[in-house]
């Protein structure tokens, strides 16, 4: 057998969960949603044609900050295939040259007054078909008078600076909002503290969390379809919240709700970048109504990574009180937080930082404190998109970037660290120092597993080995090259341990534009026995149709093959905020537990009566509703569904049929965890980074379908990966986005991927129904810091003790040098 | 420009303008809608098919450089309806959990197939640098290797069976 975790070695060990037979409930089964999948018969918005259907195109700004002086659209009009050219002006006139942003602020639908970022909407073409479209819009004159950008967050509270929101009125800076989370002079009599006595210090650290993209494969697209006749919009879109999308629509355009209604296929990927409204989906909306007939809007690559969602881009500086033994005392954070031109972030209302204030991790505090500044700058809005949380990945970032700064300062193991200051099992439930209640948790022993896992101590000896051999070579002045003509790779080893806080939210603090966070579920049972399900959350990929059913199918005793599962129609589903923040299996999921247990309590008076027994009498067992004691006197759904719409005589308290209905408001956020162990070799002629081996142990509580939660793993890892070696949306002082297409903004492929080595730990959530705590984001959270972690440490030799993302090979050359970069501003 | 285009076994005659991607008249033309599209830079390969045989961007082909040559897209790849009419690529990215969102999986399956056909027995290591100029944003790539490797092992037990049957009907003769 080969070594394990050689790069794309299949190894036995690796926990890895294929389909099996399909379980009458929980299991790793094949995905029902397959099926289509793999013959080519998704369908996602582009595959949807419609009788009519004319296409629109956006044309977009080439400045990062211009007034528009003036735009002249005849040329565009003159163009035989094309049937409408919609300004800024245009949709003035209809009062939706602006529309609401899910931060309360405001965005620009089309320009009007001035551009604020490169890639902003100034006007959208509608034509026969897309090739068209496209031609008209090099038709459009536009006159831009330049004004100054303001692109280093840093800059853009200094005096002098240009305000950008200059159409929000008495509006003199570019200053957004300002959180904080913690109590401040709790926090700050700790550090006082540590800073005066002799065995303790205080250990400072400024970071970046650049910008990056989530770059689902699918860009984001719409066709809007809106009936002259009955007044009835249709909108088919990509969109990761179908309901949420259906209120904005009506608060944007004014439409009545019950006329919207909004169809999200196939997604073919989301990531968070599709929670958000963007202005090509309203102008698709308007472009409808003005010319009678459906319009299809699908942007292309370098739109979207130019124009839709981004996230991150957090300056933050984190400073821990640490005893000298290694007991973490408090941190204090301070972060400016770059939101672009409009601030469109999605988060809680209450929550203008997201969930930002989970920094304090997996640990112990006495005190903990967090100060959030949001700021104007000129790039494109949207933010707190990719797999994030609320924020909760740079939240992890921070603290577990911070915990490896402390180690570096203290000459200490960083497991050993982590070890001594890891919450104990025992205080769980626990409240954290910024106010949170962790459910449960046993994160001393999911890190002992991964460290097992991994072979911790053997691996220390090979690095140990190694750093031995490149000082060899240093002193006989080989250099990186080394002696034996072969560099000598520097070898690092990274550890991260994160806690998510998942599943938003309890609706009396979380809400969206004032909408509570709960989600519902509505369960069908035909008179054979077979159900469908219907539900407010939408699928990008995560594959609901099987992990519902199968949820659905363990309730009720029935094979997942009989359950359909519903979703992505907003006149099809019940009201629910949707898929993103890992909400679905703890908020949806619990909903379809939750109505399942509706549907078995009202079988059980039918299956009394069909028994002619008292309900008391009976038990649930193996699918079945069973006399107690009485294994031959039993009753399957099937039966009973079948006697629920017979004429048998109906006890009190049943109507006939068993279908129910469940709305499920979370009592409290889940909080899955994870110990991740990344190993690297470092060129240190090059500085090129390669991962050889990834070691990720999730405790996301109960798993539904192993198969399913460990792809949900795979992909987060990659995203780290490529988060921390690779991704990011720079930009130049110019305001020039650099990261406009997948030639400049680089995403991870199968050679920057190792074969992903996982395992599990198992911590139900006390408070969640079926103990489930959401899983789809934890590794994209987790992966980060433990790849940067392990580059670091690479450059043990250097003496570095931190270097900003991405670590491409210039990043990681440089830092070894003794330059660091500022990757977010492409200045090298 | 009139092109004859022959995909999957059924020939096509069309008008097309010259610039017309292949991906497009895929799409557009034919409503094979399985090719996807996901880059203007030649990067992603959610547009793979195989064009006479050899996988390619049809994002980067002119429709009018198809003209007279056999194109096989992913609806092509099953031969029929059922499932004992799939790929056993197509059954390998199910059984191994090879797509999440399913949008980069016809580009990654045809380009699978034709890895197949040519080395029926890769190494992880040549899976990993025949899918490496497309990009899967989901599945992070490793079930897609174990996809791959399933389809050629079932292959691989095909092949023996069919060999034992010949072995035997030869012992008999
Ligand atoms: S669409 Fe062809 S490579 Fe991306
Ligand atoms: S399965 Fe979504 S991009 Fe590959």
């Amino acid at each position: 057998m080969t070594a394990i975790g050689e790069k794309g070695v299949q190894d036995p060990s690796v926990q890895i969960h294929a389909a099996e037979e399909t379980p009458r409930g929980y299991g790793s089964m094949k995905r029902k949603e397959d099926a289509r999948f793999v013959r080519g018969r998704g369908q996602y918005v582009d595959d949807v044609v419609l009788p009519g259907m004319l296409h629109g195109a956006v044309l977009r700004s080439p400045l990062a900050h211009a007034r528009i002086t003036s735009i002249d659209t005849s040329a565009a009009e003159a163009h035989p295939k094309v049937h409408a050219v919609i300004t800024g002006a245009t949709l003035e006139g209809l009062g939706l040259a602006w529309m609401p942003t899910l931060s309360q602020d405001t965005q620009a639908v089309l320009a009007t007054d001035k551009v604020r970022f490169q890639g902003q909407e100034v006007a959208f073409v509608v034509a026969d078909d897309r090739y068209a479209a496209r031609d008209a819009l090099a038709l459009i004159d536009v006159e831009y008078e330049p004004l100054e950008p303001v692109i280093d967050a840093k800059r853009a509270l200094e005096a002098g600076t240009p305000v950008i929101r200059t159409d929000k009125e008495g509006k003199t800076d570019n200053h957004i909002f300002d959180w904080e989370s913690g109590d401040r002079s709790a926090t700050d009599a700790v550090f006082a503290e540590a800073e005066a006595a002799e065995d303790q210090l205080v250990v400072v650290q400024d970071m970046i969390y650049p910008r990056v993209h989530p770059a689902p494969l699918e860009t984001c697209g719409a066709i809007a379809d809106m009936d002259p006749v009955t007044g009835k919009l249709t909108l088919w879109t990509t969109t990761q919240a179908p309901h949420a999308h259906r209120t904005l629509y009506a608060l944007v355009a004014g439409l009545p709700e019950h006329k919207i209604r909004i169809i999200s296929p196939d997604i073919g990927g989301g990531f968070g970048n599709k929670v958000g409204i963007y202005p090509g989906y309203v102008c698709a909306v308007v472009a409808s109504i003005v010319t009678g007939v459906p319009v299809k809007w699908m942007e292309d690559r370098s739109e979207n990574l130019m124009s839709t969602s981004f996230a991150r881009d957090y300056h933050m500086r984190g400073e821990v009180a640490v005893t000298r033994d290694g007991r973490i005392r408090g941190v204090r954070v301070h972060v400016l937080a770059d939101h672009g031109a409009f601030n469109a972030t999605a988060q809680p209302t209450a929550f203008p930082a997201g969930f930002f204030g989970v920094f304090t991790g997996s640990y112990d505090l006495e005190a903990a404190h967090c100060a959030v500044t949001g700021v104007y700058t000129n790039k494109a809005s949207g933010g707190v998109a990719y797999a994030c949380s609320f924020r909760i990945t740079e939240a992890v970032y921070l603290i577990e970037r911070m915990v490896d700064v402390v180690a570096h300062d203290l000459g200490m193991d960083p497991a050993e660290l982590r070890m001594r200051n890891l919450l104990r099992p025992e205080q769980f439930p626990y409240q954290s120092k910024t106010g949170w209640e962790y459910d449960s948790g046993d994160y001393p022993h999911t890190l002992q597993v991964a460290l097992d896992k991994a072979g911790y101590q053997e691996l220390r000896a090979e690095q140990a080995d190694r750093r031995r051999r490149f000082a060899d070579a240093q002193r006989s002045g080989a250099g990186p090259a080394g002696t034996a003509g072969e560099p000598v790779k520097l070898m690092g080893i990274g550890l991260s341990f994160f806690t998510e806080a998942v599943g938003a939210g309890p609706r009396r603090s979380m809400d969206i534009l004032g909408l509570g966070m709960a989600d519902g579920a509505e369960l069908r049972v035909h008179p054979t026995g077979k159900a469908v399900l219907r539900v407010s959350c939408q699928s990008q990929g995560q594959g609901h149709e099987t992990t519902f059913a199968q949820i659905v199918a363990q309730e009720l005793g029935l094979s997942p093959d009989d359950i359909d599962v519903v979703h992505g129609d907003t006149d099809q589903t019940p009201f629910g905020l949707g898929t993103y923040g890992s909400r679905s299996t703890p908020v949806s999921g619990a909903a379809t537990a939750m109505v399942a247990r509706k549907v078995r309590e009202r079988a059980k008076i039918v299956a009394a009566a069909m028994m002619e027994v008292s309900a008391d009498d009976l038990e649930w067992d193996d699918g079945r509703w069973q006399v107690a004691g009485d294994p031959d006197a039993s009753r399957s759904m099937a039966d009973i569904a079948m006697a629920a719409h017979s004429n048998l005589e109906l006890p009190e308290g049943v109507e006939g049929h068993l279908d129910a209905t469940c709305v499920y408001n979370p009592p409290n956020l889940t909080y899955p965890c994870g110990a991740y162990i990344c190993v690297v070799d470092v060129d240190p002629g090059t500085g090129a980074v390669d991962v050889r081996r990834f070691v990720a142990v999730d405790d996301c509580g109960m798993r539904i379908n192993p198969m399913i939660v460990e792809g949900q793993v795979h992909g987060g890892l990659a995203d780290g990966v490529g988060m921390a070696l690779m991704q990011c949306i720079a930009f130049d002082l110019d305001g020039n986005c650099l990261g406009g297409s997948m030639m400049d903004y680089l995403l991870p492929t199968s050679l920057e991927c190792p074969s992903w080595e996982l395992g599990e730990t198992v911590t139900p959530s006390p408070h969640h129904p079926i103990g489930a705590k959401g899983v789809g984001e934890s590794a994209t959270v987790g992966s980060p810091p433990a790849v940067v972690n392990a580059v670091i440490d690479a450059l043990a030799p250097y003496d570095v003790r931190h270097a900003d993302m991405p670590l491409t090979p210039a990043a990681v050359w440089c830092a070894a040098q003794g330059h660091p970069l500022r990757p977010d501003l492409g200045i090298t | 420009m009139q092109i004859t285009v022959s995909v999957n076994g059924e020939s096509h005659v069309r008008d097309v303008e010259p610039r017309l991607l292949l991906t497009h008249f895929l799409r557009d033309e034919l409503r094979l809608t399985g090719t996807h599209w996901g880059c203007d830079t030649s990067n992603c390969g959610a547009c793979v098919v195989r064009l006479d045989g050899v996988p390619v961007k049809s994002c980067t082909v002119l429709a009018v450089m198809a003209d007279g040559a056999e194109v096989t897209t992913v609806e092509g790849l099953a031969h029929g309806r059922t499932d004992a009419d799939l790929d056993p690529v197509q059954e390998g990215f199910m059984v191994c959990h090879g797509l999440q969102c399913g949008f980069c999986t016809p580009g990654m399956m045809l380009t699978s197939r034709a890895l197949l056909d040519r080395d029926p027995a890769p190494s992880a290591a040549t899976i990993r640098e025949a899918i490496s100029g497309q990009i899967c944003r989901c599945t992070g790539y490793e079930n897609i290797v174990r996809s791959v490797q399933w389809a050629a092992a079932k292959e691989a037990a095909t092949r023996d069976a069919a060999d034992a049957d010949t072995d035997s009907s030869e012992a008999l003769a």
